[in-house]
C-alpha cells in the first residue's frame, strides 16, 4: 500500500503535490530541448519542436526540420522548414500550429504537418520585426500577441477572425521588456509588462502603470511572470529572489515566497486544481524544479536533464528527452482515501482493494445508490484509458477531460486519423448516431479522398461500402474536399451517392456541371433551386447554348418563359424564335399590339403577327389576325366620319352600333366585308331593330327574304320588349314545329292547344298542359285531357 | 329533406387548429416589425386574412392603417410599410416602385415583405434587380391551408389552375407538397395514398421526400385520416364545366361564393343594404339544402317557413311562464333560423328569375345531349346561336369545351367556324383565349388520322420519351385525346334510367348532375377506394392518357383504427367543384365514410375559363 504515497510531497499543512510518469520518450531527439523551439498544446496535446537555428550566425544556411510528435513522444510530422526565421511556435484550441516569423507572418500547419494558410500581422510588425511572440487561449479562441523590434504590441485575439489591435504606447520604454504576459480580464486581452521596478498594464485604451499589492521593497527588476490557466491568478517573479502571487487584477495578494535563488528561471507556471484552494506556482531553472505556495517551505525536485513545463487546467506536464511527467496536487479524494492513518470512508473502504473494486464492492451496501454515476465514471475512466495509451498519447486527466468534452475528444481523435478508436468509442458510449458515428465516418471519408494514389471507382466504392445510407453523413459535403483537392470526377461520383438531389446542385454548379446541376435540380422539384441554376447557365452560356439547354428541359423552359413574361419580354421573343416556335411567337407579337397606343403600331404589331402565323402553317389564325386588322382599320375610318368610339369593338358590336346609330347601309357593307353568315347577320339586325323598337323596319327586314333562324326569335324578341301586338303578327308565321312555343309565348293557351292537339304531340301537350293556369285556361285543359285520352284509345 | 349521416360515421378532425396556426404566425411576424406600421394587403388576400385575423386583431399588433395593394401611389404616412402579398413579381415591382419613389424624395422608412405561402427566389431576384434588396426585410407566411368549413380545406390559390395546366409552371407544386407535410404532422401520417394525374405524382413524390428528410415526427402517431386521393384538374374537366344544379355549386354559379361566403344583394336581403352572408355548416338552413338538387329546394325552404310559422304560433296558446320560456329559450333561435330562411328563400328566387331568363331548360338539355353523345348536330347548332345571340362569352366558351372533350375534339370545319363567330362576336382578342385552350387540352380539334402538325408531333415524341421524364403537362396534353366516350361508357358515367330520376331520393353520384352523368372524378375516387388499388382500371387509366401516372400506396397491416379508415382526405389539384363535394358526400353517407376536401380553390366552369381568357389590359 505504500507505493500509493510514496511520491506525495506535502506542502503546508494540507496539501500534497506528487509527480509521476506518463509516458517514457523514445523520441530520439538530436538535440538538448534547450536548442529547439518547443511548443506543446495543452490537454495532453502536441508538440512541436522546430532546431532554431537562427539563433546562431553561422548555421542560417541549414535548412531546420520541424518535428511534431504526439505527447507520448511518437512521431507525426516532420518536415524542412522553408520559411524565414521563426521567432515563436504555438498551437491553437483546433490543434493547429501557429509559426510566428520575424517579418510578422503566421504560418498555420496541421497536425501533420500539412500546410493550412497563412496570415499577416500588419504592416508596423513587417517593418520592425518581431522580437517576441506568444500564443494565448481565451474563450474566443486562439490569439497571438506580438511584441516588435520597436516596443510596440500588435494583439489578435482570434485568429479565426483576424482582427489586429495594435496597442498604446508604453512611455519612456527604451527597450524590451524584462518579461511580459497576456492578461484577459472582462473578456478583453490585456498585456503586463515589466520595465525595471515598474509593471504597466495595457489595454486598447491605455496604458497604466499598476502596482502588486504588499510586494516586498527593493524590487529593481521583475525576471518571470506567470497567469494562470484560467487567467485568474498571477505570479512575479522578482531579482530579489521573491515570488509574489496573488489575483490578475493585482488587487489582491495571496502570499509571497523567497526562494533566495536571484538567477532567472527558465519558466515559471501555476499549479493548481479547479475548485481547490491550494495555490502554487511550479518554477524551474537548469537543473531545479520548485514547487511554491501558501507554506513557509517548498518542496524542490531535482530535474537531471532539459526539461520543458506546460501548463494544465490541473496540474503541469514536464516533459524531456527521456521522460513525460505530470504534476500536480494529490486531489481530496484520493488523499482522504491513502493518506496515512485516514479515517475517512472511503479509507476504510480500501480494505477491499484497489479503487475500482472498492467502489464497485462498496455499492452493493447502498441499496439506494443509483447506478448510473458508478457506471458513467467507468467508461469515463475506460475511455481515458483508452486514449492514453502509448499509441494514442493524450494523456488527459479525469477533469481535463470533462472540461474538453468528449464532442470535442473525439475531434481531436478524428484530427489524429484515429478513427477506428472514435468509432469504438461513440459505439462504446451509445452516442447518437449523427453525432458520433456518421460524423466521424463522414470525416474519414474526408480524409480518404486526399488519397491521391487510389483511384476515383476504388474510393467512391470504399467510401459508399463503410457510409451506406448512414443517417446524418452528407455525400455533398465529401464530394466538396474531394473537389477541393481537385479531384472533379471522384465528387461526381460521390454526389451520385447523395440521396437529395437538391444537396447535389450547389457542389455541381460550382465545379462547372451547370447542365448536370439542372437536371438535378428538377429533379428535386424545387423551382427555387432550378431558377438558380437558370441564372447561373444564363451567365455562364452564350445565348444560344442557353436556350438549346432550356430546349431540352421543359420544365425549366415554363418557368424562366414566366419570368420572362414579367421581367424580359425580349427575352421571352428570342426564346420563342430559337425554337421557331411561329405559333407562340404570333401570340407574343399579338399581345405586344395590345400595349401600343397608336393605330399604325397596333397594325404593325398585328402584322407580324399574322406573318408568324402563317409560318406556323396556322392559316385560321393567320386570317383572324388580318380581319382584326381590317377590322381595326375600318374603325377608326368609322371615328373619323361618324366622330365616335368604335375601337376595341367587336364586329358584331361595330355592327350592332351602326344599325343603333341609323348607318343600316354601312352596315351592311361591313357584315359583306367579313362575310358575317346570315343567321349572325339576321339575329343581330332582330335584336337592333328591336332594341331601336323600329317595328316598323323590322317588319320590312322580316320581309325581305325567307328567315335563316325561323321567326320564333321575333316572337321572342318582340316579347322581351312587351311587345305581344308584334309578337303575334310572327307568331303565325313561325313553322309547325316551333308554333305551340310561339303561340304559349304570346300568351295564347287555347290555341296552342288546338296546335298540338293537331299534331298530336305528347311533349308539346304536357308543354301546353303546364302553362294552363287558373280558371279561364280550364276548357283548355279538359280539351287536351279528353284528346290525350282519346288518342290512347285508338 | 336532408341526409343525415350514418350514425356510424366518423368524427371530423378539428381544422380549426390550422387557423389558429397560421394567426400565431402571423402575429410573429407583425411583431418582427415593432412599432406601429402600416399594412399593405394584396386583394386575392383579403378574404382569406378576414378569416384568420380580422381587423382588430391587426390593430392589436400595431397595425395602423390598412391599404389595398393596387397599383398606385401610396398614401400612406407611416415610418414603416409592411406588405402582405402573394409571391408574384408583380406585387414586387410595385413594392419596389413605392420604395424608389420614396428614395427619389430622400425618405428613408421601413420596409418588410410578407410572403404568402411562400416566396420564391425569382421575387428576391426581382428586389435585387429593382436595385431595393437592401431595403426591405423578406419573411414567409406559410399559411397555405385555410378551413372553410369543417370538412373543407382550400389553399385559396386559384392562379394554380393557370399556372400548372397552361403555363406549365411547376413551382406551387412546393407548396402542396408543404401542406400535406403539415397536415401529416397534425394529424398524423396516412397509411393509404392514392393519386391520378402528374401534378398529384409530383406533389406526392416532394411531399414523401419531405416526410422522409424529417422522419421520427409522425412515424409514431396513430393515424387520423386513413386515405388520401390525389386528383389532377385536368383528369376530369368535363364535371368542371357542367351547369352546376345542386344548391351549393347553383349559388356558386350564380353569386360567386368567395372564400366560404357570398354577397347577397338587395333584391335577396330585400332591405337597401347588401349582406355578406358566411356559407358553411354552421348555418342551419344551409347546411340542410346545400347538397340538395335545386328542384327540391324551394319546397323544403317553404315546408321549412311552415313549420317556423307553427312553432311562432305555439305562442297563442301559452301562459306567463310558458311565455317567458319561449321568450328566453327559443324566440332567438327562432329569430335566427327566420332570418337565414328568407335569405336562401330570397337567393333562390334570384336564381330561378335568372335561370329561367337564358331558357336554363335548352341549356342543360344541351349539355345533357353533349354528355350522351346524342344530336350532336343540334348541340352545335345550338352553340352557335348562342354565340350569335351573345348570351354570355364565358358561357359560349364553356358550350365549346364541353362540345370539344366530350367529341374527342371538335371537327375541323366546327372548329374553325364557331372559332370564327366566337371571335366575330366577342372580340378578336380571344384568338389567344382559344391559343391557351388548344394548349389546355379544353378545345382541340379531331385530328385527320395521324398527320399531326409538327409541333405537335415534336411534343408527343417528348412525352413518349421516358428520359424526357417530367415534362410539363401543358404540352403533354397537346398530344392526348379526352376519349370521354369510352370512359363514359367504361365507368358507366351516364345512368340508365326507366322512367323519372327521383332527385327527392338519390340512387347515385348522378343526382347532382339531374339525373344525368356521374362525376367523372368522383367515380373514379370511388372505384379506387372501393378495390384499395387501381386494379382492373388499366384500360380507364389508358384512356385518361394516366397509365404512368397513377399511383397507389397501401398499407399492407392497418394499424389505423376502423374509425380513421373510413376518413378520406381528397386534394384536388387545380380546383374542385361544389357539385363534386355535394356528390361525394352522398357517396360518404351511403357507404359511412366522410370525405374532407383539400383543393387549390373552389372552382366552377366560370372560373375555370376566365382563367385560360385573354383579355385586354
Amino acid at each position: 500500500m505504500d507505493c500509493y504515497t510514496a511520491n506525495w510531497n506535502p506542502l503546508g499543512e494540507s496539501a500534497f503535490y506528487r509527480k509521476y510518469e506518463l509516458y517514457s520518450m523514445d523520441w530520439d531527439l538530436k538535440e538538448e530541448l534547450r536548442d529547439y523551439l518547443v511548443a506543446a498544446a495543452p490537454y495532453g496535446g502536441p508538440i512541436a519542436l522546430l532546431r532554431n537555428p537562427w539563433q546562431k550566425e553561422k548555421a542560417a544556411s541549414i535548412r531546420p526540420v520541424l518535428e511534431i510528435y504526439s505527447a507520448s513522444g511518437m512521431p507525426l510530422a516532420s518536415l524542412l522548414w522553408k520559411s524565414g526565421p521563426v521567432v515563436s511556435l504555438g498551437w491553437s484550441a483546433e490543434e493547429e500550429l501557429l509559426c510566428v516569423q520575424e517579418d510578422g507572418v503566421v504560418l498555420v500547419y496541421g497536425l501533420h504537418g500539412d500546410f493550412r494558410r497563412h496570415f499577416s500581422m500588419g504592416n508596423e510588425v513587417l517593418q520592425n520585426r518581431v522580437l517576441d511572440a506568444r500564443i494565448f487561449h481565451t474563450e474566443f479562441g486562439s490569439g497571438v500577441a506580438i511584441l516588435t523590434g520597436a516596443h510596440r504590441f500588435t494583439l489578435s485575439a482570434n485568429v479565426g477572425d483576424l482582427k489586429l489591435r495594435r496597442m498604446p504606447e508604453v512611455p519612456g520604454l527604451q527597450s524590451a521588456p524584462s518579461c511580459w504576459t497576456i492578461l484577459c480580464q472582462d473578456r478583453v486581452a490585456q498585456i503586463l509588462l515589466a520595465v525595471g521596478p515598474d509593471l504597466y498594464l495595457l489595454d486598447h485604451a491605455a496604458c497604466s502603470a499598476v502596482t502588486p499589492p504588499g510586494l516586498a521593497p527593493g524590487v529593481s527588476s521583475f525576471l518571470q511572470m506567470a497567469v494562470s490557466f484560467t487567467y485568474r491568478h498571477l505570479a512575479l517573479f522578482t531579482d530579489t529572489g521573491c515570488i509574489w502571487m496573488g489575483t490578475a487584477s493585482l488587487k489582491e495578494k495571496l502570499c509571497e515566497f523567497n526562494c533566495n535563488i536571484r538567477a532567472p528561471p527558465k519558466q515559471m507556471v501555476w499549479c493548481s486544481r479547479p475548485r481547490s484552494k491550494e495555490r502554487a506556482v511550479v518554477v524551474a531553472w537548469e537543473r531545479r524544479l520548485m514547487v511554491v505556495g501558501d507554506a513557509p517551505e517548498s518542496i524542490q525536485f531535482v530535474l537531471d536533464e532539459d526539461s520543458y513545463l506546460v501548463p494544465e487546467l490541473d496540474g503541469v506536464r514536464i516533459f524531456s528527452r527521456s521522460t513525460h511527467e505530470f504534476l500536480h496536487e494529490v486531489p481530496v479524494a484520493s488523499e482522504e482515501i491513502f493518506k496515512i492513518a485516514s479515517m475517512a470512508p472511503g479509507a476504510l473502504l480500501l480494505e477491499a482493494q484497489k479503487e475500482y473494486e472498492a467502489a464497485s464492492f462498496g455499492k452493493c451496501f447502498l441499496d439506494r445508490f443509483p447506478p448510473d454515476s458508478f457506471v458513467r465514471m467507468c467508461q469515463d475512466l475506460r475511455v481515458l484509458n483508452a486514449i492514453r495509451d502509448y499509441h494514442i498519447g493524450i494523456p488527459l486527466t479525469y477533469s481535463q477531460y470533462k472540461q474538453l468534452t468528449i464532442q470535442v475528444l473525439l475531434d481531436r481523435l478524428v484530427l489524429r486519423r484515429l478513427y477506428p478508436l472514435a468509432i469504438q468509442i461513440c459505439e462504446y458510449l451509445r452516442l447518437p448516431e449523427v453525432q458520433g458515428v456518421s460524423r466521424i465516418l463522414a470525416h474519414w471519408a474526408c480524409y480518404k479522398v486526399q488519397q491521391k494514389d487510389v483511384s476515383d471507382e476504388d474510393v467512391a466504392r470504399a467510401i459508399n461500402q463503410k457510409l451506406g445510407d448512414t443517417p446524418g453523413v452528407s455525400y455533398s459535403d465529401i464530394a466538396a474536399r474531394a473537389y477541393g483537392c481537385g479531384r472533379t470526377e471522384l465528387a461526381i461520383k460521390l454526389l451520385e451517392y447523395e440521396p437529395r438531389s437538391g444537396e447535389q446542385v450547389p457542389l455541381l454548379l460550382k465545379m462547372k456541371r451547370s447542365k448536370l446541376a439542372l437536371s438535378k435540380a428538377i429533379e428535386s422539384g424545387d423551382t427555387d433551386l432550378v431558377f438558380t441554376v437558370l441564372l447561373h447557365l444564363k451567365n455562364e452560356l452564350n445565348r444560344g447554348d442557353f436556350f438549346m439547354t432550356l430546349r431540352n428541359q421543359p420544365m425549366a423552359l415554363s418557368l424562366y418563359r414566366q419570368f420572362c413574361k414579367h421581367q424580359e419580354l425580349e427575352t421571352l421573343k428570342d426564346l420563342y424564335n430559337q425554337d421557331d416556335n411561329h405559333q407562340e411567337l404570333g401570340s407574343f407579337h399579338i399581345r405586344a399590339s395590345y400595349a401600343e397606343e397608336r393605330i399604325e403600331g397596333r397594325v404593325a404589331a398585328l402584322q407580324t403577327a399574322a406573318d408568324a402565323f402563317y409560318k406556323a402553317k396556322n392559316e385560321f389564325a393567320a386570317k383572324a389576325t388580318e380581319d382584326q386588322m381590317r377590322l381595326l382599320r375600318l374603325q377608326r375610318r368609322l371615328e373619323e366620319e361618324l366622330g365616335r368610339q368604335f375601337l376595341d369593338l367587336s364586329l358584331h358590336d361595330t355592327v350592332t352600333t351602326l344599325i343603333l346609330d341609323g348607318h343600316n347601309k354601312r352596315a351592311e357593307q361591313l357584315a359583306r366585308d367579313f362575310r358575317i353568315p346570315d343567321k349572325r347577320l339576321w339575329w343581330l339586325k332582330l335584336t337592333a331593330l328591336a332594341d331601336l323598337e323600329d317595328w316598323e323596319e323590322l317588319e320590312k327586314f322580316s320581309k325581305s327574304k325567307k328567315s335563316p333562324i325561323g321567326y320564333l326569335p321575333f316572337v321572342e324578341i318582340c316579347m322581351k320588349q312587351h311587345n305581344k301586338y308584334e309578337a303575334k303578327k310572327y307568331a303565325s308565321r313561325v313553322g309547325p314545329e316551333q308554333k305551340v312555343k310561339a303561340l304559349l309565348l304570346v300568351g295564347d293557351v287555347a290555341q296552342a292547344a288546338d296546335v298540338a292537339i293537331e299534331r298530336r304531340n305528347e311533349a308539346e301537350l304536357s308543354l301546353v298542359l303546364s302553362h294552363c293556369t287558373g280558371a279561364t285556361d280550364g276548357a283548355t285543359a279538359d280539351k287536351i285531357q279528353r284528346a290525350r285520352a282519346q288518342a290512347q284509345k285508338k | 329533406m336532408s341526409f343525415p349521416h350514418r350514425p356510424d360515421a366518423p368524427e371530423l378532425p378539428d381544422f380549426s387548429m390550422l387557423k389558429r396556426l397560421a394567426r400565431d404566425q402571423l402575429i410573429y411576424l407583425l411583431e418582427q416589425l415593432p412599432g406601429r406600421k402600416d399594412l399593405f394587403i394584396e386583394a386575392d388576400l383579403m378574404s382569406p386574412l378576414d378569416r384568420i385575423a380580422n381587423v382588430s386583431i391587426l390593430k392589436q399588433h400595431e397595425v395602423d392603417k390598412l391599404y389595398k395593394v393596387e397599383n398606385r401611389p401610396a398614401l400612406s404616412s407611416s415610418e414603416q410599410l409592411c406588405f402582405l402579398v402573394r409571391p408574384r413579381i408583380k406585387n414586387v415591382r410595385y413594392i419596389a416602385s413605392l420604395v424608389n419613389a420614396d428614395k427619389l424624395a430622400g425618405r428613408t422608412r421601413k420596409y418588410k415583405v410578407i410572403f404568402s405561402p411562400q416566396k420564391f427566389y425569382a421575387c428576391e431576384m426581382v428586389l435585387e434587380e429593382e436595385g431595393i434588396f437592401g431595403d426591405v426585410s423578406c419573411d414567409e407566411w406559410a399559411f397555405s391551408l385555410l378551413p372553410l368549413d369543417v370538412d373543407l380545406l382550400s389553399m385559396e390559390l386559384p392562379e394554380f389552375f393557370r399556372d400548372y395546366f397552361l403555363e406549365g409552371d411547376q413551382r406551387w407544386i412546393n407548396t402542396v407538397a408543404q401542406a400535406l407535410h403539415l397536415l401529416s404532422t397534425l394529424y398524423g401520417p396516412f397509411p393509404n395514398c392514392y393519386g391520378i394525374g402528374r401534378c398529384a405524382k409530383m406533389s406526392y413524390e416532394l411531399w414523401r421526400k419531405l416526410e422522409e428528410e424529417e422522419d421520427g415526427e409522425t412515424k409514431g402517431r396513430r393515424p387520423e385520416i386513413g386515405h388520401i386521393f390525389l386528383l389532377d384538374r385536368d383528369v376530369d374537366f368535363v364535371t368542371a364545366l357542367c351547369s352546376q344544379v345542386v344548391y351549393e355549386g347553383l349559388v356558386d354559379d350564380t353569386f360567386r361564393i368567395k372564400c366560404g361566403s357570398v354577397d347577397f344583394g338587395p333584391e335577396i336581403t330585400s332591405s337597401d343594404k347588401s349582406l355578406k352572408v358566411l356559407l358553411n355548416a354552421e348555418d342551419k338552413v344551409f347546411s340542410e339544402i346545400r347538397n340538395e338538387h335545386f328542384s327540391n329546394v324551394f319546397g323544403f325552404l317553404s315546408q321549412k317557413a311552415r313549420n317556423l310559422q307553427a312553432q311562432y304560433d305555439r305562442r297563442r296558446g301559452m301562459d306567463i311562464k310558458q311565455m317567458k320560456n319561449f321568450v328566453s329559450q327559443e324566440l332567438k333561435g327562432l329569430k335566427q333560423e327566420h332570418r337565414l330562411l328568407s335569405l336562401h328563400i330570397g337567393a333562390c328566387e334570384s336564381i330561378m328569375k335568372k335561370k329561367t331568363k337564358q331558357d336554363f331548360q335548352e341549356l342543360i338539355k344541351t349539355e345533357h345531349a353533349l354528355l350522351e353523345g346524342f344530336r350532336v348536330r343540334e348541340s352545335t347548332s345550338y352553340i352557335e346561336e348562342h354565340i350569335d345571340r351573345q348570351v354570355s362569352p364565358i358561357e359560349s366558351l364553356r358550350l365549346m369545351c364541353l362540345l370539344s372533350i366530350t367529341e374527342n375534339g371538335l371537327i375541323p370545319k366546327d372548329y374553325r367556324s364557331l372559332k370564327t363567330q366566337y371571335l366575330q362576336s366577342y372580340g378578336p382578342e380571344h384568338l389567344l383565349t382559344f391559343s391557351n385552350l388548344r394548349r389546355a387540352g379544353l378545345l382541340t380539334e379531331q385530328a385527320p388520322g395521324d398527320t399531326l402538325t409538327a409541333v405537335e408531333s415534336r411534343v408527343s415524341k417528348l412525352v413518349t420519351d421516358k428520359a424526357a421524364g417530367k415534362i410539363t403537362d401543358a404540352f403533354s396534353s397537346l398530344a392526348k385525346r379526352s376519349n370521354f366516350r369510352a370512359i363514359s361508357k367504361k365507368l358507366n358515367l351516364i345512368p340508365r334510367v326507366d322512367g323519372e330520376y327521383d332527385l327527392k331520393v338519390p340512387r347515385d353520384m348522378a343526382y347532382v348532375f339531374s339525373g344525368a352523368y356521374v362525376p367523372l372524378s368522383c367515380r373514379v375516387i370511388e372505384q379506387v377506394l372501393e378495390r384499395r388499388s387501381w386494379q382492373g382500371l388499366d384500360e380507364v387509366l389508358r384512356l385518361l392518357n394516366c397509365s404512368e401516372l397513377a399511383f397507389a400506396d397501401v398499407a399492407k397491416e392497418d394499424k389505423a383504427s376502423s374509425e380513421s379508415l373510413r376518413l378520406i382526405l381528397v386534394v384536388f389539384l387545380g380546383g374542385c367543384t361544389f357539385s363534386e363535394i355535394s356528390a361525394l358526400r352522398f357517396l360518404g353517407r351511403e357507404k359511412g365514410y366522410r370525405f374532407i376536401f383539400l383543393t387549390t380553390a373552389v372552382t366552377n366552369s366560370a372560373r375555370l375559363l376566365e382563367a385560360m381568357s385573354e383579355v385586354k389590359a
